[in-house]
């Protein structure tokens, strides 16, 4: 790690004003629970670090006109104290309650949830975010994929996006607001992850010298039963092997409408919009939350070494779909 | 004179009792100072410069760009230009500076070129391996295998296996040296104090500097664990000494977290085919076992198989496979957790064929355990009870739902003679005692045990003892490995105290009007045996002593200890058909060590065992990428350890009284983490039905055993 400057701004425009136009001369410092490492382990640069956390406008959690609004700073212990969002959101609560640690629910910030980096060992290790060798073939994939996309995988990205706050907004319409030198813009989170196509792209569409603000989920979304599943093999802090994010529009016990976003199965969260469709006039029973697992996976390209993946990524959609009507699978089998 | 034998359960105030450790406070406040706690005026901090290749010629190195940045104070060789580095992680070059993240940088900037070579560092069976990377150790036969497989009614077959681990020591391994003239210090995180000077006599006289053991002090107050991966000064240890030396400052120089899990810790694999064949009533005829496995560049040694149970018909091979990873270390109970998995795996397997209860299988067969069958035969009645075994446990498969759980069990064995140790126990005139001895505490309780053997010999409360140890310039004491240390130091304590305590009882024998063959001491007194009102209290009594203390000297005694334990261990587990996700419900482990000293902390061995079988059970492996040559999973994320939340309930049983205190002291540090992955395994196949071969048992090996690892 090499030294940096440290600065720690009151305001956002402040903030845009610290950054670069390229990743090496600024990095936006969150709760630093990745970023940290990413410097220590030489796998990221930086010549300046800018705080965020001393800018009391992306601190909030409001509700505005029925849609949630969420401060960039904002810590995953202050969103999981939050009635309104265990109250309406629960995938968001579950999703973070999935994070089995309390010293990183202190520290984590809801934009560095979202913008933290890919845990790709070959990544980790130094050999870049595509991990291509010297002849620019994927280490990912003659190696040890056990961790890696089953989707979204054909390009040199086979990494999987790690958040899992990601999948979630994707289901419930969700924005990531993001401000830069020419002013605030929002985008769709289904538009704010992309999968890289060539070396130096990034996972995120985000300039060096932009901030993620805020995330917001629209009202409409409010009145949708939203359910969360993770495969996670610990009970302890753990990633998830696979998950699923979902959000059921319902007229009585009949979905009306459906979004169905796959997490940690591809460079970005997945969408299964063809699963979600045929659930639509259907009631959410172990029978068709199976039948829409199945679909949800059909077209997996699994690996040399994560077909196994493809049952987990099965059983976290059909788990999810439950867990949004109020129902255990597992527990009312077992 | 004072009987040295162990006091009888009817006369012990400490021995055999539930004690805390002595040292609790000060490790759960701070007070405790390990090897990384030690800070010295002007210490400089090392780091190291190392391969990134799992196989290469190193070409060149220059370390002038190091050397001339700011704060750097001495660079060191290890492997020079010219030589072969054997392992990514290898160490090349030491550098010190004047603080931690200088001498990350300076390590950094050292400059080596590399000639790669070809490498093996996959988990790899010996076909594909090849013949260059293959040793073939033992082929042993036993009995008429060929003949005793026609005769067997019913044969099981099947695929066993273990990866390599890593020993992932709380506390990495590393060391502060500091010399003063031709004295040298070191502070080390060691398993072996009193060894530990040969180790540098030996290590820096290869790099040209001389110096005589007696001028190496080595201490230890605090350990934060080895198991079995701490005994040598290792590289570090050398060029830290060397820097020391050239820069004229102490250096600490402990490893990194990813150093520390790619280098300093291997336990080998083990993966076996095996057959083993029976009659309809469940007698053993006949073992077949084809076994491989994985240690390092180097290549010694071979399991015994089966395990514990003296099939008479026996083949057994087995192929080590050499490799380019950081070398094989001494695990807790050296290949016995492998042995087990294949043989009591390979027995369950078995007994699921014959339609037998596991518990039945066993005791129909137990007299093959030979001498100790006796003790098998107590626990497995014992841990029966405590896992309420025979209302639980239904033959394999059966259940319906999604989550089914299941029951296995795995027995186990060890030596455990106490090692060579030297005690001595003064008593001072006004009451006051020490015990000094030269052998060390890993976090195992040692230092209680020294102190509960002395206070009971002299018959004081704890407190009233002072036990010095992690110091080589106490007598000397073997190292802790092989579960050796409990007996080395109780019986040399015990000796060591009884031999003060008959000089004490010389001196007062006369003012009690009596010889000292009738005196004992008991209870804060020295007294007439049988008649405590003939007494006079241990100060007034050590106030005899007049200005001269008195030093009783012992060393370890073979009449108060023995060798070979036995246990069973049994556990419960639930496993989610539908992800492959195995959790602990229960472990049971019930274990002998003869004499035990200490319940409490012999049970927290129980505990701390049940605990790291567990790991290595369901989420510990050494991920070796063959396309890179690296571990991928050098940190705490990827190289999975349970937390607190995923051990389930774990009951503990140390086996006591009539049967097994006349045996003396037996050492109990490795035997229990011998069974937790067997009967893991074997509960995982009684819930599912199926054996999954390969531990951990991860998802997605155990969605391939049933069926369901494939794509959509």
């Amino acid at each position: 790690m090499d030294a940096f400057e440290y600065a720690s701004p009151s305001t956002v425009k402040e903030a845009i004003a610290l950054l670069g136009s390229d990743w090496e001369s600024a990095t936006v410092f969150g709760g630093g629970t990745d970023l940290l490492s990413l410097l220590k382990d030489d796998i990221e640069e930086t010549k300046r670090l800018v705080n965020i956390k001393r800018i009391g406008a992306l601190h909030a959690i409001q509700n505005v006109n029925g849609g949630l609004r969420v401060g960039a700073a904002v810590t995953i212990e202050q969103l999981l104290l939050a009635s309104d969002v265990r109250k309406n959101f629960p995938s968001i609560t579950d999703a973070a309650e999935g994070i089995r640690s309390p010293q990183l629910h202190n520290m984590s910030t809801v934009g560095g949830w979202i913008c933290q980096r890919p845990r790709c060992w070959y990544y980790r290790q130094g050999f870049g975010l595509l991990a291509l060798d010297a002849n620019g073939k994927s280490l990912v994939e003659q190696g040890d994929n056990r961790y890696h996309a089953i989707f979204g995988n054909s390009g040199p990205a086979k990494f999987i996006s790690p958040s899992s706050l990601g999948p979630v907004l994707l289901a419930l319409d969700g924005r990531i607001h993001i401000e830069g030198p020419n002013g605030p813009r929002d985008i769709a989170a289904r538009e704010f992850f992309v999968t890289p196509q060539k070396q130096g792209d990034r996972e995120l569409a985000l300039a060096p010298n932009e901030i993620v603000t805020e995330i917001s989920i629209p009202a409409s979304s409010r009145a949708m039963r939203n359910g969360w599943y993770e495969v996670r093999p610990k009970e302890g802090l753990d990633w998830p092997l696979t998950s699923a994010a979902v959000a059921l529009k319902m007229s009585g016990d009949t979905v009306q409408s459906a979004r169905i976003v796959m997490g940690h199965v591809a460079p970005t969260p997945w969408p299964a919009d063809d699963a979600a469709k045929s659930l639509e006039g259907k009631t959410i029973t172990e029978e068709t939350a199976a039948k829409a697992g199945d679909a949800a996976v059909q077209g997996a390209t699994p690996l040399s070494r994560n077909g196994y993946k493809v049952q987990l990524a099965r059983v976290a959609v059909k788990r999810a779909l439950l867990a949004a009507v109020g129902k255990n699978s597992a527990a009312a089998s077992a | 004179m004072a009987d040295y034998h162990w006091p009888p359960a009817d006369h012990r105030a400490l021995i055999g009792k539930r004690i805390k450790r002595i040292d609790g406070p000060q490790k759960s406040s701070g007070d405790a100072k390990y090897s990384y706690d030690i800070n010295r005026p002007g210490m400089l901090w090392g780091k190291m410069a190392t391969s990134p290749y799992a196989h290469a010629k190193i070409t060149k190195i220059d370390t002038s760009a190091a050397e001339a940045m700011p704060g750097v104070k001495g660079v060191v060789t290890i492997v020079p230009e010219g030589q072969e580095v054997f392992w990514a992680g290898q160490e090349i070059v030491a550098v010190a500076a004047d603080t931690e993240e200088r001498a990350e940088s300076a390590a950094d900037a050292v400059k080596i070129e590399y000639q790669q070579l070809p490498y093996l560092v996959a988990d790899t069976n010996p076909q594909q391996a090849g013949a260059q990377y293959t040793k073939e150790l033992a082929n042993n036969v036993k009995g008429n295998p060929d003949q005793a497989f026609q005769q067997a009614e019913v044969v099981s077959e099947g695929d066993y296996g273990i990866p390599v681990i890593t020993h992932c020591c709380l506390e990495t391994h590393g060391q502060v040296t500091e010399w003063n003239g031709d004295d040298l210090t070191v502070w080390a995180s060691t398993q072996g104090v009193s060894d530990m000077a040969s180790e540098y006599v030996g290590g820096l006289g290869e790099q040209g500097i001389k110096i005589a053991a007696n001028n190496v002090h080595v201490v230890t107050q605090y350990m934060g664990g080895g198991f079995g991966s701490k005994f040598a000064a290792d590289s570090w240890g050398i060029a830290c000494a060397q820097l020391s030396k050239k820069t004229g400052r102490p250096v600490k120089m402990m490893l990194e977290r990813d150093h520390e899990l790619m280098v300093a810790g291997c336990r080998p694999s083990m993966h076996a085919h095996v057959k083993v064949g029976a009659k309809r009533d469940g007698t053993l005829v006949a073992w077949d076992s084809d076994t491989w496995g994985t240690q390092g560049p180097q290549a010694e040694g071979s399991p015994t198989l089966p395990y514990v149970l003296q099939v008479p018909n026996v083949r057994a091979k087995y192929t080590a496979v050499l490799t380019n990873i950081g070398p094989a270390r001494a695990w807790r109970a050296p290949n016995h957790p492998q042995m087990a998995l294949i043989s009591n795996g390979a027995m369950e397997d078995l007994a699921a064929k014959l339609n037998m209860d596991p518990v039945d299988f066993y005791l129909k067969n137990i007299d093959l355990a030979g001498a100790h069958a006796k003790i098998y035969r107590d626990e497995f009645a014992k841990a029966s009870e405590l896992m309420d075994w025979k209302s639980k446990w239904h033959p394999r498969g059966q259940g319906s739902g999604t989550i089914k759980r299941g029951l296995g069990l795995s027995i186990h064995t060890w030596g455990g003679r106490g090692n060579m140790s030297n005690c001595q126990v003064v008593i001072h005139p006004d009451g006051s005692v020490e015990t000094n001895i030269g052998s060390q505490d890993l976090g195992t309780g040692t230092r209680t045990v020294i102190n509960i053997v002395t206070a009971e010999t002299l018959g004081l409360p704890l407190g009233g003892v002072k036990v010095n140890l992690g110091d080589n310039k106490y007598p000397p004491a073997g190292a802790s490995g092989g579960s050796t240390t409990v007996s080395g130091v109780s019986t040399s304590t015990r000796m060591a105290a009884t031999a003060a305590l008959n000089d004490l009882l010389a001196k007062v024998a006369p003012s009690l009007g009596t010889t000292p063959d009738k005196l004992e001491a008991w209870n804060g007194k020295i007294q007439v045996v049988g008649d405590p009102s003939k007494s006079i209290p241990w100060k007034q009594a050590c106030a005899k002593l007049g200005t001269a203390s008195v030093t009783g000297t012992g060393r370890t005694n073979n009449a108060l200890m023995s060798s070979g334990v036995g246990g069973v261990q049994m556990s419960e587990v639930e496993v989610d058909t539908e992800t492959g996700i195995v959790r602990m419900i229960k472990h049971v482990a019930v274990q002998d060590c003869g004499l035990v000293i200490d319940v409490k902390t012999a049970e927290s061995q129980l505990y701390g065992a049940s605990i790291m079988g567990i790991c290595y059970a369901i989420y510990e492996e050494k991920i070796m990428d063959q396309a890179t040559g690296r571990c991928l999973n050098p940190n705490m994320e990827f190289y999975k350890l349970a937390s607190i939340a995923d051990i389930g309930e774990i009951v503990v049983h140390m086996m006591q009284g009539p049967g097994y205190d006349e045996r003396g002291t037996i050492g109990l540090g490795e035997p229990p983490v011998i069974s937790p992955g067997a009967a893991i395994s074997n509960a995982v196949a009684n819930a599912i039905g199926v054996r999954v071969p390969e531990l951990p048992l991860t998802p997605d090996r155990v969605l391939a055993a049933l069926g369901k690892g494939g794509v959509a």
